[in-house]
């Protein structure tokens, strides 16, 4: 293992050499050459950022602070449009409902994502390299189609689930009752997202030295020890990475309850979360102003809640 | 494996990673001996797993194969096929409905998610390896930024961003899905991190005492090094666009120019509201296999870059 050390040597070279000020012979003009060089390559992405990132966020701010109605027009009307959104009801109950998402689907996602990969890191056989991709294979799959397909297999009418259900003499349930959506969407989401997930973590599981797990057994470390108080601790920068991204992804639930819906009618409604809501506002009932600032409120609320996740995880992270 | 080893060789250890999860690395030999009852024990764990993320793709190929009428009464059942293999009627089916429009949507996707991911991918190759490797003044503000707004929920984006491509009148034409889709923060983010290490200052020096401009510094020693990086942001990217359901759904009305999974998403809202002559459940089927074809292979081909690729970022 005397290469690693010397590839991190060598890193840690390149690395002090990078935060080193330039060296006087290079000259000033030269470095300011190489300034103008670096703001080129980033121009391109800057004007995009610029126009698709900061632009729409501040039209949208500067729309949610007007109000427009047939008998007065447009006026401006300050906060107005968020002291009724955090008191509307329909908004509410959205952001609860994607909370109550976040706690059962994060959670249901990462279990099911961890468990594999730790699986998978301790077998090299085919059967587990086939696996791997097998669990991969849904996030290949866009969510739209993976909606679909599953509103087919929740279906009474053309699904399998009640040949699998008759099969240990039970009656299937109706997936798609207004009881059941939650649990059948996060089933959804699980089967999408959890095989990506997996990947990601087991990427991570791959790049721990291996000679670390020799130290641990030659101390009488077991498979389970190695792995709760070594592996896990060693991906966590992974892990926060990972549930940072399901909980953007969850607090912005849209695709899946919009597909599902029209199979589902009287389960899901027009405003099942914050993001169908904005959505119906906008294009239903022309209140691009009250909707602006539902989405900026959404935006806002992801933004504000990721945020804290990663100040309070900034020690595995490693964003201090 | 071994010609794509050798170009890393000054690299450091994370990017072995990125070489696509060495299967062949001679570790972990000694754990397996001896614990051979769970092995098993993992293998049917992980057998039961597989069963049940690809179920729902075995059913979406059997249903492929069926009529309309085997959908609900196929001699089968549900998971397997029909007497009657219908598939290339309903490929034909495919082309003859409504004049054909599901090739048309077909063709929008990869127009969509080849212009919005390529172009992505090359303004966050272009960044990323700006941000790595040049000094310049408002760098790490500008950085902070990006690296914020990835936490910024892209789909608040789109209802001002429908406002604004309204504005400039390009509602309704392939633009408005495009254009946005070229915003990939993370992209950038993934492309910094994996410059910094896998193209070091050394190499890039010694092209310019060399002689090489900053253009052909870039092209000739850095991009060959970003390989596996490019196609993890292409993949994600191409991914994402092929995705995106709240954009065009906000910007496209035209039939004619919906992606395919618009499309397909129509047709089921239209069976579902059973409206008479829509009930289209064969073509739905087969329109959604057909469709994730593409998506599926270029996984499969490019698996040994992604796989580690996904790992950039998160491994530190």
């Amino acid at each position: 293992m005397t290469s690693n050390t010397m590839e991190a040597a060598a890193t840690s070279a390149v690395r002090s050499r990078r935060d080193a000020p330039p060296r006087p012979g290079g000259g000033a003009r030269l470095v300011r050459r190489r300034q103008r060089w670096g703001w080129l390559f980033v121009a391109p992405f800057a004007v995009v950022f610029a126009i698709f990132l900061v632009l729409p966020l501040g039209y949208a701010f500067g729309m949610s602070l007007f109000t427009s109605t047939l008998a007065t027009g447009t006026e401006f009307t300050g906060l107005a449009n968020y002291a009724k959104a955090f008191t509307d009801p329909l908004f509410l109950e959205g952001m609860l409902r994607v909370l109550a998402y976040a706690v059962v689907m994060i959670p249901a996602q990462l279990l099911v994502a961890l468990v594999a990969a730790l699986v998978l890191d301790t077998l090299a056989t085919r059967v587990s390299k086939l696996s791997r991709l097998l669990i991969f294979v849904p996030y290949a799959i866009p969510v739209v189609i993976g909606a679909l397909m599953w509103s087919f297999l929740y279906s009474p009418r053309f699904g399998p689930a009640a040949t699998i259900f008759s099969m240990v003499g039970l009656d299937a349930p109706n997936f798609l009752a207004a009881d059941s959506i939650f649990g059948s969407l996060v089933n959804i989401v699980t089967w999408q997202w959890a095989g990506y997930y997996m990947i990601v973590i087991y990427a991570a599981l791959r790049s721990i030295d291996p000679t670390i797990y020799e130290a641990a057994r030659i101390d009488g470390a077991n498979g389970w020890q190695t792995a709760t108080r070594i592996k896990l601790p060693m991906i966590s920068s992974s892990m926060v990475m990972v549930i940072t991204f399901a909980l953007i992804g969850t607090l912005q639930f849209f695709t899946e309850p919009v597909v599902l819906r029209s199979v589902a009618q009287g389960a899901i409604d027009a405003a099942y979360t914050p993001n169908m809501y904005a959505f119906s506002l906008a294009f239903s009932y022309s209140q691009f102003n009250y909707a602006s600032a539902i989405a900026f409120s959404l935006g806002a609320l992801v933004f504000a809640g990721s945020t804290v996740f990663l100040f309070l995880t900034r020690k595995q992270s490693g964003l201090k | 494996m071994s010609s794509t080893t050798s170009t890393r060789a000054t690299a450091p250890t994370d990017l072995t990673v990125a070489t696509g999860v060495p299967a062949h690395q001679p570790r972990r030999g000694d754990g397996r001996g001896r614990s051979g009852g769970r092995r098993i024990g993992s293998h049917v764990f992980l057998i039961i797993l597989a069963i049940y993320f690809i179920t729902p793709l075995w059913w979406l190929i059997v249903a492929a194969t069926k009529s309309n009428s085997g959908l609900f009464t196929g001699t089968g059942g549900p998971l397997w096929f029909d007497d009657q293999f219908a598939f290339f009627d309903n490929i034909a089916g495919l082309f003859t409905h409504q004049g054909g429009v599901y090739w048309r949507w077909f063709a929008n996707s990869f127009l969509y998610a080849f212009a919005g991911g390529a172009g992505a991918t090359i303004l966050a190759i272009l960044a990323g390896y700006g941000f790595a490797k040049y000094r310049f003044r408002g760098r790490g503000p500008f950085f902070t930024i990006v690296l914020a707004s990835v936490m910024v929920p892209l789909t608040a984006l789109v209802i001002p961003t429908f406002m604004l491509l309204s504005q400039m009148g390009l509602i309704n034409t392939p633009w408005a899905v495009i254009l946005p889709s070229l915003l990939n923060p993370f992209g950038v983010y993934l492309m910094r991190v994996y410059a910094q290490d896998a193209v070091p200052d050394e190499l890039l020096e010694a092209a310019r005492i060399d002689g090489a401009g900053e253009l052909r510094t870039f092209a000739q020693v850095a991009l060959p090094l970003l390989k596996p990086a490019i196609v993890t942001v292409l993949l994600l990217s191409v991914v994402g666009t092929w995705n995106n359901f709240f954009l065009p759904l906000a910007v496209l009305t035209d039939p004619e120019l919906l992606p395919v999974t618009l499309g397909l998403n129509r047709w089921t809202a239209l069976s579902n509201a059973g409206a008479g002559g829509e009930q289209v459940w064969n073509l739905i089927t087969t329109g959604s296999f057909i469709s994730i074809i593409p998506l599926i292979l270029s996984f499969l081909f490019l698996q040994r870059y992604w796989q580690g690729g996904l790992a950039i970022g998160s491994v530190k």
